[in-house]
């Protein structure tokens, strides 16, 4: 269900602070949640402004997810890493739920009727 | 430093007021509230730059689509998709997305890189940031949008462009709530617009807040969004737009009325003509208008009272023959009674229709109108403005006004009070006597024209207008009937007196030829009188002759010696 790899770019501008944080924050990310399966292409727009332009990156930072869930896009340091993990599918809703599904027997009881 | 210079904006009336358009390589901020037309006039001023200073401009729109942007400007006709083909005008959409996930602090620096490198692509002059606050508020604190829009400052002023920002004000003052008040502080220009109602009527307005290193009109200016994009009405400032003044003369389409003036109105002349309903304003006005077409000069007829066609009917009525005109196209006659809305309104519509038509010859029937209609505050600006911008363009404006109380006879001036600017001024009104009522004329000012005092009488018949002298007797003005009477009965007395007279000649004449006679004969007598003395005196003589030889005679016959006595003696 999980893909192999997952790929991302990251869109920097230069060594702005903000860019930086980023980049580390991403590399933590994918370190933790998806060791070995990440893909990072940094595109810094001071360098590549028409790339920026072609992408239409107005905002830096912006991850954008290319696979498997191509079209994201997400602004800002990326310290808040749960709204990430979502649109990549591990969000902590679906990790519960793998864990719910080795344990079913347990679980349910909130579903109960009084 | 280097002297602040003007991008012009190209909008007739905003470059008056900021002395010559934004200022360049500096950032303008315009706010408003929604509707205010701050998109339209960060729009036309990209677009005119492009078509009338060859700046290229790129429009960065965060609130609405490119493709929609342009279609709402399609209708005033700025050729957008052209302009985007030639490389002259970009739209670069910066809508954020609306499922754009956040996660920690960004910044705009690749929206900056990326217009940094289409600007230079394109040699980008000017630069419009549409609804900025769409993008701040997505910012996390205030320091955070402070520390961007001094970004972007630091941006514009790095790449030499001029720009405007808008925003979104909260109030129709045009007070920027915070958390974006700083932008006022920040920024070297500050265009306020709002739209506000005054007694139901929209009323668009414009305000420069500040300009760094310049002067600027500081008051609230009018503006409309007509059919070619903005249009602010600015009042004339002092020392500018002196208009040529001329000599020229043209007919006010009335002889006497023109004998009365001098020669007519001047070409340049405002003219206000005054008077209760019915006094013949718009019989006047049109006879104006006829003989203004008849010379060949482009006219038009702007009324409010009544539909032209009818007005073309009842001037036809009066002997002045308006439809040949429309018909040969130098007479645009407009009815502008179902235009409801400000006096700015009217003032723009009348200009942009007078200049479609180039008129040299503008007729507003009546000026009043513009007072209706809950823009008593407005209205006078906008008479005041409709003469100043007639002036400036050399056409002669001919103007009517209705005086609304009937019951004062006064001429105390017209309703908006521009019979203080108009150059001539006509007066007209009703004179009643003896169960008639006439119509009178009065020329109360003519600047520069020497002009007649005397009030005349107007009349009205199938074929023109006339204007009569009016009686003046014992210190009345007789007008209609009475004067009529009196003038008929004057014609009576004279003839009477031609009567008289003649016979009278005869008379004397009789008697001179009676006494001449009579000379003829006391001379004829005189004569006979005389030569009887003659004859009388010869037969004396030849008497004593005859005597005296007689007795010689006699005397040789007695044959005496005595010596004959003288003759005298003896008899």
């Amino acid at each position: 269900m999980t893909p192999d790899v997952f790929s991302f770019r990251l869109y920097i501008a230069g060594d702005a602070p903000n860019s930086l944080q980023a980049i580390a924050n991403l590399a933590q990310l994918c370190e933790t949640h998806l060791p070995d399966r990440h893909e990072i292409e940094i595109v810094d727009v001071l360098l590549d402004p028409k790339r920026a332009l072609e992408e239409s990156i107005f905002m830096t930072p912006t991850l954008v997810t290319d696979s498997p869930y191509p079209g994201h896009r997400i602004v800002g340091t990326l310290s808040h890493t749960e709204p990430i993990l979502q649109i990549l599918g591990l969000g902590a809703a679906q990790r519960r739920t793998f864990a719910g599904l080795k344990e079913r027997d347990s679980a349910p009881q909130l579903r109960r009727p009084c | 430093m280097l002297k602040t210079t003007k991008a012009p904006t190209g909008i007739a009336g905003l470059d008056e007021i900021t002395g010559g358009g934004l200022p360049r390589g500096r950032t303008t901020l315009l706010a408003g509230g929604s509707g205010s037309g701050k998109t339209i006039l960060a729009l036309q001023f990209l677009v005119n730059g492009a078509q009338q200073q060859g700046e290229p401009g790129i429009f960065v729109a965060f609130e609405e689509t490119p493709a929609r942007i342009v279609d709402n400007a399609s209708t005033f006709g700025w050729k957008l998709d052209e302009l985007q083909q030639q490389g002259q005008l970009y739209f670069m959409d910066a809508q954020p997305a609306p499922d754009l996930v956040q996660s920690g602090t960004f910044d705009l620096s690749g929206m900056l890189a990326a217009l940094g490198a289409k600007a230079e692509e394109l040699g980008a002059k000017r630069i419009v940031f549409d609804a900025l606050d769409i993008v701040l508020a997505l910012l996390s604190d205030p320091a955070a949008q402070r520390r961007e829009i001094y970004r972007l400052h630091g941006w514009l002023l790095a790449h030499e462009m001029t720009g405007i920002v808008t925003l979104k004000a909260a109030s129709d003052h045009g007070a920027i709530g915070q958390p974006f008040g700083f932008v006022q502080f920040m920024v070297d220009c500050a265009v306020i617009l709002n739209h506000t109602l005054v007694l139901g009527v929209s009323q668009r307005n414009l305000r420069v807040q500040k300009y760094r290193g310049s002067s600027f009109d500081e008051n609230e200016s009018p503006f409309l969004i007509g059919r070619g994009g903005f249009e602010v009405a600015v009042s004339r400032t002092l020392g500018r737009g002196q208009a040529e003044v001329t000599n020229e003369r043209v007919s006010s389409g009335v002889d006497r009325l023109d004998t009365m003036l001098g020669g007519g109105y001047y070409r340049d002349a405002s003219v206000l003509i005054t008077g209760f309903p019915g006094t013949a304003k718009t019989t006047l006005s049109g006879a104006f208008a006829e003989a203004a077409c008849a010379r060949g000069e482009r006219t038009m007829f702007v009324s409010f009272d009544s539909d032209s066609n009818e007005v073309i009917r009842n001037l036809g009525s009066v002997g002045i023959q308006l439809d040949r005109f429309v018909e040969n196209g130098t007479l645009h006659m407009i009815s502008a009674r179902t235009i409801t809305g400000s006096a700015e309104t009217y003032l723009v519509r009348i200009k942009t229709l007078a200049k479609e038509h180039r008129a040299r010859c503008v007729v507003v029937d009546p000026v009043s109108t513009l007072s209706k209609t809950g823009n008593e505050l407005t209205a006078h600006s906008v008479a005041e403005r409709l003469i100043d911008w007639s002036k400036a363009e050399g056409i002669t404006l001919v103007c009517t006004s209705l005086l609304d109380e009937m019951s004062s006879q006064s001429e105390a001036g017209s309703p908006l009070q521009i019979s203080t600017l108009a150059d001539t001024w006509i007066h007209l009104n009703y004179l009643v006597q003896a169960g008639e009522r006439n119509r009178g004329m009065s020329i109360i000012k003519s600047r520069g024209t020497a002009h007649s005092n005397q009030v005349r009488e107007l009349i009205l018949s199938d074929t023109g207008i006339t204007v009569t002298d009016a009686y003046t007797a014992g210190g009345e003005v007789l007008m209609g009937t009475m004067r009529w009477e009196k003038e008929s009965a004057e014609r009576h007395a004279a003839e009477v007196a031609a009567v008289t007279a003649r016979l009278q000649n005869v008379k004397l004449e009789a008697e001179q030829a009676e006494l001449e006679a009579r000379i003829k004969a006391l001379e004829v007598e005189l004569a006979a009188k005389v030569t009887e003395k003659a004859v009388l005196a010869r037969s004396a003589e030849v008497h004593d002759l005859e005597v005296s030889l007689g007795r010689d005679r006699m005397r040789e016959l007695r044959g005496s010696d005595v010596t004959p006595e003288p003759a005298g003696v003896t008899r």
